[in-house]
């Protein structure tokens, strides 16, 4: 079953909490991975692996570097999921 | 030696050991002679030959938040522990350069500039666990699981790396590698910085963390490891005539060398004078010991060659001294031909017979422990010599510390490593 928009929000900030230790009610849609979530270019590469398991998607190493925000990532999420 | 040279001392000291999560339980725990050997009990060690090791008494994941630790591998972890002990040992605060602002309100001026403080940190082997555990990802779950992490946790320099970020490094970060000898070169290293004008502050020491299956399988082949499983407290037992093999220890220890000049200016407490070191390689045999000491004999003398230390001030030898055959013999051996009579006043202790062999930890935590020997006036004792081996031609410290001499005294911290690396290391009292 596909995840709905909360569901996304919610499973990105438990692996933003597990990842970064980034309190999981910090992580919201308009939060920059790099600037507000303390998750630099390789941990955001942990964070894409763990979503991709967790949300039955994949996401190319090519679409990563456009998943800015928490909001990107969901949408992306959204969109692609199986 | 050459005028321009600068003095070196020692204004920190930080460990985390089998013995104790900072210097002072390691001290205090050692000159009380304990064992911090135990059994693995992991379900991993049940089929090895080999079922004992000194596991560290502080897990450092209980003192490094969660998202910095499962960066660091194992060994860059207990570095971190052992250098913030000693960076604040020394009475810094923060990162260098940057201003701190205590708790009274008060922004003391940075202590050193980031531009002349250096690092010189090592291990023996690096992130071994790091990249066995990646490894058994790759196999398990597939290429796209291993950590992106692996390779800045692994690569050995990694230690020295990431201390040197956290106390704003910039005049050099360093890891010279020589197995078991890496600790004590890289305090070597740092002592030369210093010296030559390249650097006022630099953290040094070494670092371990191979207590893994297949470090311990294949140790265990060599048959360089005790395998007295049933006794894991009398297994590690330098100069005894029974002894078959070094145990394997983890930790970190690590020490602020500072110039004289640097450190009295900021008024800080200097613990010992770094007086210099001595090096050598055997060129014998990649893991056998030269078995009359020519090689650690020649580092000896390279020591006395390149410094104003005198024998007769020597009171103290921190012994390499793993529990092996051949190798604690042909140490002592050494110290008769460059010392000859004076070896008699030098009160020899084998600690390792307490925190078992850390490897490339080895030379920082026993450099910690020379130092607080000199600092307190008291040699660590020797534990589980029941036969003191007849060749072992030394005043050896037995079972109870021994109190060292008043007045200016000096010790020596002695690394050897598999490839024939000696390293001697030099303090004295200031």
């Amino acid at each position: 079953m596909a995840a709905t928009k909360e569901e996304i929000i919610e499973g990105l900030a438990e692996i933003v909490n597990e990842i970064a230790g980034i309190p999981a009610e910090d992580v919201q849609e308009e939060k920059s991975f790099t600037d507000d979530l303390d998750v630099d270019s390789l941990s955001m590469v942990e964070v894409v692996v763990a979503a991709e398991e967790r949300f039955s998607v994949k996401i190319p190493d090519d679409d990563v570097k456009n998943l800015k925000t928490v909001g990107d990532a969901t949408q992306y999420i959204l969109s692609h999921q199986g | 030696m050459n005028a321009t040279h600068h003095a070196v001392v020692v204004t920190g000291i930080g460990a985390t050991t089998p013995l104790g999560g900072d210097s002072t339980s390691t001290w205090s725990n050692m000159v009380a002679g304990q064992s911090g050997v135990s059994r693995l009990e992991q379900d991993w060690a049940t089929e090895l030959p080999v079922r004992i090791a000194a596991q560290i008494a502080v897990e450092p994941t209980t003192l490094i938040p969660r998202p910095q630790a499962r960066k660091l591998d194992r060994s860059g972890q207990f570095a971190l522990v052992a250098a913030r002990e000693a960076w604040a040992d020394a009475g810094f605060s923060g990162r260098a350069g940057e201003a701190v602002v205590a708790d009274d309100g008060s922004s003391p001026l940075p202590l050193v500039d980031p531009d002349r403080l250096g690092v010189a940190i090592a291990s023996g082997i690096g992130g071994v666990t790091t990249l066995l555990d990646q490894y058994d990802v790759l196999r398990e779950k597939g290429a796209r699981r291993v950590s992106p992490h692996t390779v800045p946790m692994l690569m050995p320099n990694s230690p020295s790396a990431n201390v040197g970020l956290e106390v704003n490094a910039r005049a050099g970060v360093h890891t010279p590698v020589s197995a078991c000898a890496s600790g004590s070169e890289a305090i070597g290293y740092g002592i030369e910085m210093i010296r030559t004008g390249r650097a006022d502050v630099v953290v040094a020491g070494g670092t371990e963390a191979a207590i893994h299956p297949l470090p311990i399988a294949a140790f265990g082949n060599m048959m360089a490891m005790s395998k007295d499983n049933d006794n894991p407290q009398g297994a590690s037992r330098p100069y005894d005539t029974a002894r078959n093999g070094f145990v394997l220890g983890e930790g970190a220890g690590v020490i602020v060398l500072e110039s004289a000049e640097h450190a009295a200016r900021r008024g800080a407490r200097v613990y010992a004078e770094a007086v210099g070191q001595g090096i050598s390689a055997d060129s014998h045999h990649i893991t056998q010991p030269e078995p009359s000491g020519r090689g650690i004999a020649h580092a000896l003398q390279n020591l006395l060659d390149g410094s104003d230390l005198k024998p007769a001030e020597i009171v103290h030898v921190n012994a390499h001294a793993t529990s092996t055959p051949q190798g604690d013999v042909a140490e002592l051996k050494a110290l008769r031909k460059v010392f000859g009579d004076d070896v008699d006043h030098m009160a020899v202790s084998a600690t390792k017979s307490m925190t078992g062999h850390l490897l490339g930890g080895a030379g920082g935590v026993e450099s910690v422990c020379t130092v607080l020997a000199l600092h307190q006036r008291l040699a660590p004792p020797t534990i589980n010599i029941e036969n003191l081996d007849p060749e072992a031609d030394a005043d050896v410290v037995l079972d109870k510390a021994r109190a060292l001499p008043e007045g200016r005294i000096a010790a020596l911290n002695n690394s050897f490593g598999f490839g024939g690396h000696n390293i001697v290391l030099a303090f004295r009292t200031v």
